[in-house]
């Protein structure tokens, strides 16, 4: 353990052995802090469409709708003979019909909220949730169809599926994104380090030449490089959260779309980006001055 | 201490050295000396294993070089003191810190009285914060010398030592290597001097080894 700390707290004097490496560390730092910042927007949207997916799959997944289609003498018998029927259904926790005002408020967003509801053919809705156990969605069909043929029952699963499978895409999208960004950066690292290395191409030939080992030279360059990583994405991090704590509250646009950002322990996933940028750069630059070792006697 | 079993070298499918069998025992003091392109500093190189011989084996202390790790051969070169050619510093650390680098790189720390009395050694007491391209090329011949033995190395091997100093300087060089072998240091000097050599005689007891056609031949009797 001590020896593997080694390789950050380093040694003074070792650090001095390798001359300042300049425009490629500038470069990792720099590369660190923006791949940082843009990790934070894929673990945010990442998170945030894993919890929207969650959202819409549990707010549609436990209700159901019945429509129900008549002549508007008949409508209140039928509504009655669905309400009977559901309350003798297995499975089906409360249900009840919507009145003229809800049906006005749930068609207000695309006719307005003047709609004169009860002198239009609109059909009667109602609405049921399920309990725990879950109705036979199939069965309650077929009875349905046998004694309230104007009835239709939808059970949101039309709705819900592209929705969640939307959401659940995003969520992937954000995962690749921080693959991606992590590959990016690492390969961003290894240019840099070995940019380092072969401008130092003289310091290593004579430190071999005077006994230091492959370890002790690379030490110097990944304490380097895996301290400006760290540095670097520690910025971006903290600039990103910040960006993420001040995108615009979404609520008053419906709510739709709204939980975009992070939200409760959501928060402290982008605190693991730094150390990870860090063992990125770790291995990144280790791997490159080996590999550049190898080629001195 | 250094063997040399039938070994051969060459670049790029030639042969420079070939069918080289000898032995340098300990405390003992060579020079090596040959033409320009001879092979001197290929035999050096072959010695602290930054190159491989393409037959034959070499064995230094002991362990034969084909087969010792990365690291094994960095641990060897920590018991041997090589004086470069071109001397071969880290030219964005001071003199002293150049000197003490064989012990930097095996993590240990220079005393700083003994460093102080290695520069003084060498004569370079007042040049111990002097970045290396600032210095003479005799400084810097010194300065090599003083960091090939600052880990008191079994053996010293020494590529031209003498290459850019004046006569006066060489006489000075000589001296201190001389004064190593007195205190048991093995001594290989690759020069093509000759009165480097000669004045050698009046002080130690040396054989010359010498390259021709690709192979060393002991070139005479003891100095």
């Amino acid at each position: 353990m001590k020896r593997r700390l080694a390789w950050l707290t380093g040694d003074a004097r070792a650090d001095r052995v390798v001359p300042p490496t300049g425009a490629p560390a500038r470069l990792t730092l720099l590369t660190s802090a923006a791949m940082a910042f843009l990790a934070v927007f894929a673990l945010t949207l990442s998170l945030a469409t894993g919890r929207l997916a969650e959202r819409w799959s549990q707010a549609l997944a436990d209700g159901a709708t019945i429509r129900i289609s008549a002549p508007p003498e008949q409508m209140a018998a039928q509504t009655k003979v669905v309400l009977d029927i559901l309350a003798v259904t297995p499975g089906v926790a409360s249900a009840r019909a919507l009145d003229p005002a809800e049906t006005r408020a749930l068609l207000a967003p695309w006719f307005g909220p003047d709609l004169p509801v009860e002198s239009l053919p609109i059909p009667a809705l109602v609405e049921l949730r399920e309990d725990a156990a879950g109705l036979d969605a199939e069965g309650l069909r077929l009875r349905l169809a046998a004694e309230v043929p104007g009835a239709v029952f939808d059970d949101h699963a039309r709705w819900r599926r592209p929705l969640v499978e939307a959401a659940g895409r995003l969520r992937a999208l954000g995962l690749v994104s921080l693959a991606l960004i992590g590959g990016v950066a690492a390969a961003m690292v290894t240019l840099a380090a070995r940019a380092a290395l072969a401008a130092n191409g003289q310091v290593i030939r004579v430190l071999r030449l005077i006994g230091a080992r492959d370890a002790y030279i690379a030490r110097a360059f990944v304490r380097r490089f895996t301290l400006r990583a760290l540095a670097g994405a520690a910025a971006g991090t903290l600039a990103g959260m910040v960006a993420v704590a001040l995108l615009p509250n979404a609520d008053a646009a419906g709510g739709f779309l709204t939980g975009l950002g992070l939200s409760g322990t959501g928060w402290l996933w982008p605190l693991a980006i730094p150390p990870f940028a860090a063992i990125v750069a770790f291995w990144a630059t280790r791997a490159a001055a080996f590999r550049t070792l190898r080629e001195v006697q | 201490m250094i063997e040399f079993q039938d070994v051969a070298h060459g670049y790029g499918g030639g042969r420079l050295l070939s069918d080289m069998t000898l032995s340098l025992p300990p405390g003992s003091f060579h020079f090596l000396t040959g033409p320009s392109g001879a092979g001197k500093s290929t035999f050096l190189k072959l010695c602290y294993g930054e190159l491989s011989p393409v037959a034959g084996r070499i064995s230094v202390f002991g362990q034969t070089i084909a087969g010792m790790s990365r690291d094994d051969i960095a641990r060897l070169r920590r018991r041997i003191g090589v004086v470069h050619q071109d001397c071969q510093f880290l030219d964005h650390l001071p003199l002293a810190e150049n000197v003490a680098l064989p012990l930097t790189v095996s993590n240990r720390a220079a005393n700083p009285t003994e460093l102080d009395e290695l520069l003084a050694w060498v004569g370079l007491s007042g040049q111990a914060a002097s970045l290396p391209p600032s210095l003479s090329g005799g400084e810097r011949q010194r300065a090599a010398l003083a960091r090939a033995v600052i880990t008191s190395p079994e053996v010293l091997l020494a590529d031209e030592p003498t290459g850019n100093l004046d006569w006066e300087m060489s006489l000075r060089l000589l001296t201190l290597l001389v004064e190593l072998n007195r205190m048991g240091t093995a001594i290989l000097v690759a020069t093509h001097d000759m009165n480097l050599i000669r004045a050698a005689k009046a002080q130690v007891s040396a054989r010359v080894l010498r390259i021709r056609g690709g192979q060393v031949q002991v070139a005479g009797a003891e100095l």
